[in-house]
């Protein structure tokens, strides 16, 4: 097992130095640089702010100086926010993305599941139709559709929630619902389908011909088996909770790591668009390590290679 | 047998018309003719001014409202349907073209080969897609051809892998054992007798990327990292309505119907597709992956 893991993260840093690479790469082939403002500055001042911020040396050297930063665990200063470092603004913004993100997680997991298996037990009813309708209905729905139609509802009209920012708990309900509805749906077909694919095998018809009550195979027997290919994509789907909540980040005014994402993506600021990319690609590496190793704990037949 | 396990028997569904099928087609026909004949049937055009009606909710001339120019809404949202659906079609197309050819090399060689090209798809799938459409889109551009572009950049990855899946399969047959045998050409055999056979996933696919691909535009639209007027398209309508959303709501919820409509419309044809090309998952018995 620890081999198994070292392995793998032994692995994931050729691929993470490749995304640094290429990220790296694709911003320096930018067209406009961070100090090209409206108003010009004197050539003298502005080839200081480069000499300062290494923009003058070539790129490789740039990279290596970014690289060795960066395993020492410095990611430069914005170019933006002067006076922070993209470490300070990651420090204040990614928490506010986790907290979002794994709030967003309940629902898939307390909603998503339970809604799988009802429409599972159910199937070919009426309920398993409006439940799997009403999946295909969250799978589609355009983040910031439903975010918009919530902050309208809830906020605008009824106004339970407030419509924007990040200071409390009632902050936080409509965004959360809002990112965690199409993996919900996602959750529950994949939880309805599952099961009744193990509702076929062999050892569930065993357990009907010894005459166990319904509800027993399902809880015991089928869930069981049933739950490996749900765990496979909860980590991913945790990481792209996490990583991919920039749209309802900038619906909701909420300042996490997504909403910087874009305004350092429109202000060029490097340092801080490259700092993000890795943290999303970390996270991505560790979710997928997490879900292989939790593969093994679930079906003690899956080995580890 | 007992009452539980009667459950498991499932109704033979072959060749039954699906009448979300058909519906979700003629949806999406009525969205393409409109896009099409958006000069003849728009009321207005889609810069004209009635500066008389600013900010109109919807009435009998305008029955969309308009915005802030007094612009007809509806007007908007039909022109904005060409840029929207050509967005998503092209976009599909050409990720279709990469996908495919790199996909069926990679799986059609094997080895090593195959094992490089899977580690560059690894690695874009690896990252959000907005994230990555936004990170090309700095470079070359935000106009309707960078979008198009960064959209397909990331769309063909999940093509490529699966193209490779259904090669590895399809290569091990007879038929392209013999195809060999009296000394067809790689390519020969990838075009003419691979590829036809791999045509059914790839049309499933293709209903779930064309909304993909729109949804990816009106979405960097709608955060200010898209296209931008004089385009109209519905992410750009969106966006100009998010900033009027609590006054004037009406400028936000048609486009976002019409997106949702849309989305909506490809996915159903994209999941009835599946199923009717699948005797399995027909059946309901078969692992959904990947939407």
């Amino acid at each position: 097992m620890i081999k198994y893991l070292m392995k793998r993260i032994a692995f994931s840093i050729p691929v993470l130095f490749i995304i640094a690479l290429i990220s790296f790469i694709l911003m320096y082939t930018v067209p406009g640089g961070p100090f090209d403002k409206e108003k010009k500055l004197p050539p003298e001042i502005k080839a200081n702010i480069e000499a300062k911020y290494h923009l003058d040396k070539p790129i490789y050297k740039q990279f290596a100086i970014y690289i060795y930063n960066l395993v020492l665990g410095d990611m430069g200063p914005s170019y933006k926010y002067l006076g922070r470092s993209v470490k300070d603004i990651l420090k204040d913004t990614f928490p506010v993305s986790l907290q979002l993100g794994l709030l967003a997680f309940i629902i898939p997991l307390f909603i998503g599941i339970p809604l799988g298996i009802i429409a599972a037990v159910y199937r070919n009813t009426f309920i398993d139709k409006i439940s799997m309708f009403s999946a295909v209905l969250g799978i589609t729905i355009p983040h910031f559709v439903l975010g918009a139609l919530l902050i309208l509802i809830f906020a605008h009209s009824l106004k339970i929630f407030p419509p924007a920012l990040w200071e409390g708990w009632s902050n936080m309900i409509l965004p959360a619902i809002t990112l965690g509805i199409g993996p919900t749906a996602y959750i529950a077909r994949l939880t309805r389908a599952s099961i009744l694919e193990v509702l076929h095998k062999d050892f569930v018809k065993t357990a009907f011909a010894k005459g166990l009550p319904y509800s027993k195979i399902i809880l015991k027997h089928v869930l069981k088996n049933a739950l490996t290919p749900i765990i496979s994509v909860m980590g991913p789907i945790l990481a792209g909770l996490v990583a991919g909540s920039f749209v309802v980040e900038y619906i909701f005014s909420i300042p996490g790591m997504g909403r910087y994402f874009i305004t350092a993506v429109t202000d060029r600021d490097y340092p801080l668009i490259m700092a993000t990319t890795m943290v999303y690609a970390v996270l991505i590496v560790i979710a997928n390590i997490v879900v292989d190793v939790l593969y093994k704990v679930v079906d003690p037949r899956v080995r580890l290679e | 047998m007992s009452k539980e396990n009667q459950k498991l028997k499932f109704k033979n569904q072959n060749l039954r018309i699906r009448p979300l099928a058909l519906l979700s087609v003629i949806v999406i026909a009525l969205l393409i003719l409109s896009a099409i004949s958006a000069p003849l049937i728009a009321p207005f055009s889609y810069d004209a001014q009635d500066t008389a009606n600013i900010l109109k909710t919807p009435d009998s001339t305008h029955i969309m409202g308009t915005d802030k120019l007094g612009r007809d809404i509806f007007s908007r949202i039909l022109y904005g349907s060409q840029i929207s659906l050509s967005v998503g079609i092209i976009a599909t197309l050409v990720a279709m073209i990469i996908g495919v050819l790199y996909g069926a090399i990679s799986g059609y060689k094997g080895g090593a080969i195959d094992n490089y090209m899977m580690r560059i798809v690894d690695i874009i799938y690896a990252l959000p897609d907005i994230m990555v459409i936004i990170l090309i889109t700095i470079i070359i551009g935000r106009g309707f051809l960078g979008i198009v572009l960064a959209i397909s950049i990331v769309n063909w990855v999940g093509i490529a892998r699966l193209m490779r899946g259904e090669v590895l399969k399809i290569k091990e047959q007879l038929f392209v054992e013999s195809a060999k045998a009296v000394g067809a050409g790689h390519w020969r055999i990838i075009l003419r007798h691979i590829l036809p056979n791999t045509l059914g996933p790839l049309i499933v696919t293709m209903t779930f990327r064309i909304p993909a691909a729109i949804l990816s535009e009106s979405t960097l639209s709608f955060i200010g990292l898209g296209l931008a007027p004089p385009f109209s398209s519905w992410g750009v309508l969106a966006n100009d309505g998010w900033a009027a959303l609590r006054f004037y709501p009406h400028l936000l919820i048609f486009p976002a119907i019409i997106i949702f409509i849309t989305v909506l419309s490809f996915n159903i044809l994209g999941d009835e597709l599946k199923e009717a090309m699948d005797p399995q998952l027909r059946k309901g018995i078969r692992i959904i992956n990947g939407a």
